[in-house]
C-alpha cells in the first residue's frame, strides 16, 4: 500500500531524511519510532504530499506522491504533529468543513461526521468552540478530522500526545480497530504504544533507518542473553556463589542490603537456555526461601536505547 | 468548485466571528458618513457664496461634485482598510498549522487561493454596498447623474480587487498577521504616493509613474467614463497579485 524507496530530504545541505526505504502492506499498522528530530515528521510530510522529497520516491496506493499528488491526497487521512484546527469554529462545523474539502458527497457528510465524532468520543463537545477545548479534546478533534471520508491510508503524527491515560487507551484501541481495513503509519516516542498497537516497527535515528521488524522480532534480535529475576530469602553471599556455580549461568548480580531482608538477584544465562528449573532446585535444596522467580524479556525501551546509542558510537 | 466554495464559506464565517469585520465595517460606514457630510456642506457653502456674487453665474452640479469628492476620498480610506481584510488570510493558516490541512487534502493551492480571494472580494462588496446609505440621500433630495456613480462603484471594485490580490500575496510571506498587514499598508501607501511623485516628474518617468498610480486610474471611472485601459490596468494588477500568491504558495512546499 505504501512503498518508500531511497527517500532523502535535505534542508540546506543537512539531511533530515537519509535514504530510507520500507514498505507497508494493506491493513498493516506501522510504528515510526525515533528520538525527537530523527526525521519522523519529515517522512510523514513527504508521504502526505505536504513537501517534496529531495531524492527517492514514495508511492501511496500505487500513486507517486509527487507525480500524482491529487490521487494520493484523496486517499489519505493525516493528523499532523499540531492538530490543524480553526480555533473560532465549533467542533461540528469544523468537521463538516473538512469533510467538504475532502470531497465527501453531501449526502454522506452528516453520517461521516457523526461517526468520526463517535469514534473519537467527542460527541459531547460538538457545539463547543475549538479554541476553548482542552488539549486532549483538541487532539481528538484532530484525529476525528483524519478519519473523515474514510481514507485507505492514515498517517498519524504522535496521535496520543496530550491525552490522559484513559484517552490514550481509547485512542490505541481505536487505532487497533482500524487495522485490516486501513493502512496506518503512526509515529510516537512512547515505546509501549508501539508494542501494543503496531504490527511492525521502523526505528529511525538521525534521518537513517536503523531497524525494521515486528516488536517481538526486534526484542529477540537485540537480546544478548536470557535474564532471570529472583527474590530470595537467605545469606546474600552464599546465595550469590551458589547461583554462579550453576552450569550455564554467565553472571549474577545481587541487590545491596542486609541479610535479614529478602534480596533481589538478576541472573544472566546463555541464550536459548532455560535455567529456571535448575535455579529453583538449587535454592530450595539449600533451604532458602524462593519468593519470586521470573524471566525478564528485553523491553522495547532497551532495544531502542541499544540501537540508538549503538548508532552514535 | 466545491472546494473553492467551502473555503469561501469558512473564510466569510471567520470574518464575522472575529472583531475585524465589525471594526472595519463600522469605521468604514462612519467615515463614509462623515466625509459625505463634510463634502456636502462644503459644496453647498461654496455654491451659496458663488450665487451671492451675481445672477450671471453658471448653474452648479451639486450632486456631481459631491459624488466625485466622496468617491475620491473613499478610495483613499479603502487603502487603509484593505490590509485589515487580507492580513490574516494566509498568515493565520500558516501560524495555526492549518496550511498543512489544506495542502494535504484535495484542496491544493489554487482552490485555497481562489476561495480566499473570493471571500475578501465579497467583503469588499459588502463595504461598497454600505456606502449606498449615504449616496441614496443624493437620490432622495436631487437628481444626480447615475452614470458617474455606477462608474465609481465599478472603479472602486476593480481597484479594491487589485489591492486585495496584493495583500493576499503579502500574507503568504509571513506567519505574523500584523507584519503582513503593515507591509500591505506600506505597499498601498507607496502605490498611492506614486500619484504625487508623477506630478513632479517629467518626460518618460512621468508617463511610467502616472501609469503605475493606482488611484490615478480611478479618476475616469468617477467621472462616469469606463475606459478599457483602466479596466485592463486593474485586472492585470489583480492578476499579477494572484499569480505571485500562487507561486509563493507553491514555493512554500519547497522552503518549509
Amino acid at each position: 500500500m505504501i512503498e518508500v524507496e531511497h527517500l532523502t530530504k535535505a534542508y540546506n545541505g543537512r539531511k533530515a531524511v537519509d535514504d530510507i526505504s520500507f514498505r507497508v502492506e494493506k491493513g498493516e499498522i506501522l510504528g515510526f519510532l525515533g528520538p525527537n528530530g530523527a526525521g519522523k515528521t519529515t517522512t510523514m510530510r513527504i508521504l502526505t504530499c505536504y513537501m517534496p522529497a529531495t531524492d527517492g520516491t514514495a508511492r501511496v496506493a500505487g500513486f507517486d506522491v509527487f507525480e500524482n499528488s491529487l490521487e494520493v491526497r484523496k486517499r489519505i487521512g493525516y493528523l499532523p504533529e499540531n492538530p490543524p484546527l480553526y480555533p473560532e469554529m465549533t467542533v461540528q462545523s469544523y468537521l463538516h468543513f473538512v469533510a467538504k474539502i475532502k470531497g465527501t458527497p453531501s449526502a454522506q457528510r452528516k453520517t461521516q461526521v457523526e461517526d468520526a465524532m463517535d469514534r473519537c468520543s467527542i460527541t459531547d463537545v460538538r457545539d463547543r468552540i475549538i479554541g476553548k477545548l482542552s488539549k486532549g479534546y483538541k487532539q481528538r478533534v484532530g484525529l476525528a478530522q483524519s478519519l473523515l471520508n474514510n481514507p485507505e491510508v492514515l498517517i498519524l503524527d504522535e496521535p496520543t500526545i496530550g491525552l490522559d491515560p484513559k484517552q490514550i487507551f481509547e485512542v490505541r484501541s481505536l487505532i487497533k480497530n482500524l487495522a485490516g481495513t486501513h493502512t496506518v503509519i503512526l509515529s510516537t516516542h512512547i515505546l509501549p504504544e508501539v508494542s501494543m498497537t503496531c504490527n511492525r516497527v521502523v526505528i529511525i535515528n538521525d534521518g537513517r533507518l536503523i531497524a525494521i521488524d515486528t516488536p517481538q522480532g526486534l526484542a529477540n534480535q537485540q537480546k544478548g542473553a536470557e535474564r532471570i529475576a529472583l527474590l530470595i530469602e537467605g545469606p546474600r553471599e552464599a546465595v550469590r556463589q551458589k547461583l554462579a556455580s550453576i552450569p550455564g549461568v554467565m553472571s549474577v548480580q545481587a541487590e545491596a542490603g542486609s541479610d535479614a531482608q529478602p534480596a533481589g538477584f538478576t541472573v544472566e544465562c546463555k541464550l536459548n537456555t532455560d535455567l529456571r528449573r535448575d535455579i529453583a532446585n538449587a535454592v530450595v535444596t539449600q533451604g532458602w526461601g524462593l519468593l519470586e522467580l521470573r524471566g525478564v524479556s528485553m523491553s522495547l525501551e532497551d532495544v531502542f536505547i541499544n540501537l540508538v546509542t549503538k548508532e552514535e558510537v | 468548485m466545491q472546494n473553492v466554495l467551502a473555503i469561501w464559506q469558512r473564510e466569510m464565517k471567520a470574518y464575522f466571528v472575529s472583531p475585524i469585520a465589525y471594526v472595519v465595517l463600522t469605521l468604514w460606514l462612519l467615515l463614509s458618513g462623515l466625509f459625505f457630510y463634510a463634502i456636502l456642506t462644503n459644496v453647498i457653502q461654496s455654491t451659496m457664496m458663488q450665487s451671492q456674487f451675481g445672477p450671471g453665474s453658471q448653474p452648479v452640479d451639486v450632486p456631481g461634485i459631491v459624488t466625485r469628492g466622496f468617491f475620491g476620498t473613499m478610495s483613499v480610506v479603502l487603502l487603509f482598510m484593505i490590509p485589515m481584510l487580507t492580513m490574516g488570510l494566509f498568515a493565520e493558516e500558516k501560524k495555526r498549522g492549518t496550511m498543512e490541512l489544506l495542502l494535504t487534502t484535495p484542496v491544493g493551492h489554487l482552490h485555497a487561493m481562489m476561495g480566499k480571494f473570493l471571500a475578501s472580494t465579497t467583503f469588499l462588496l459588502i463595504m461598497l454596498a454600505g456606502t449606498w446609505v449615504t449616496i441614496s440621500a443624493l437620490f432622495k433630495y436631487g437628481q444626480p447623474d447615475w452614470k458617474p456613480i455606477l462608474g465609481a462603484y465599478l472603479g472602486l471594485l476593480l481597484y479594491g480587487e487589485g489591492l486585495l490580490a496584493a495583500g493576499l500575496f503579502i500574507s503568504t510571506l509571513t506567519e505574523n498577521q500584523i507584519v503582513s498587514g503593515v507591509i500591505t499598508f506600506g505597499v498601498s501607501l507607496v502605490l498611492w504616493l506614486i500619484d504625487s511623485f508623477s506630478s513632479g516628474a517629467s518626460g518618460a518617468a512621468k508617463d511610467v509613474l502616472s501609469y503605475l498610480s493606482v488611484i490615478g486610474h480611478l479618476d475616469d471611472f468617477i467621472k462616469g467614463v469606463i475606459d478599457t485601459t483602466h479596466v485592463i490596468f486593474y485586472l492585470s494588477f489583480a492578476f499579477v497579485g494572484l499569480f505571485l500568491t500562487y507561486r509563493s504558495l507553491e514555493s512554500m512546499r519547497w522552503r518549509s
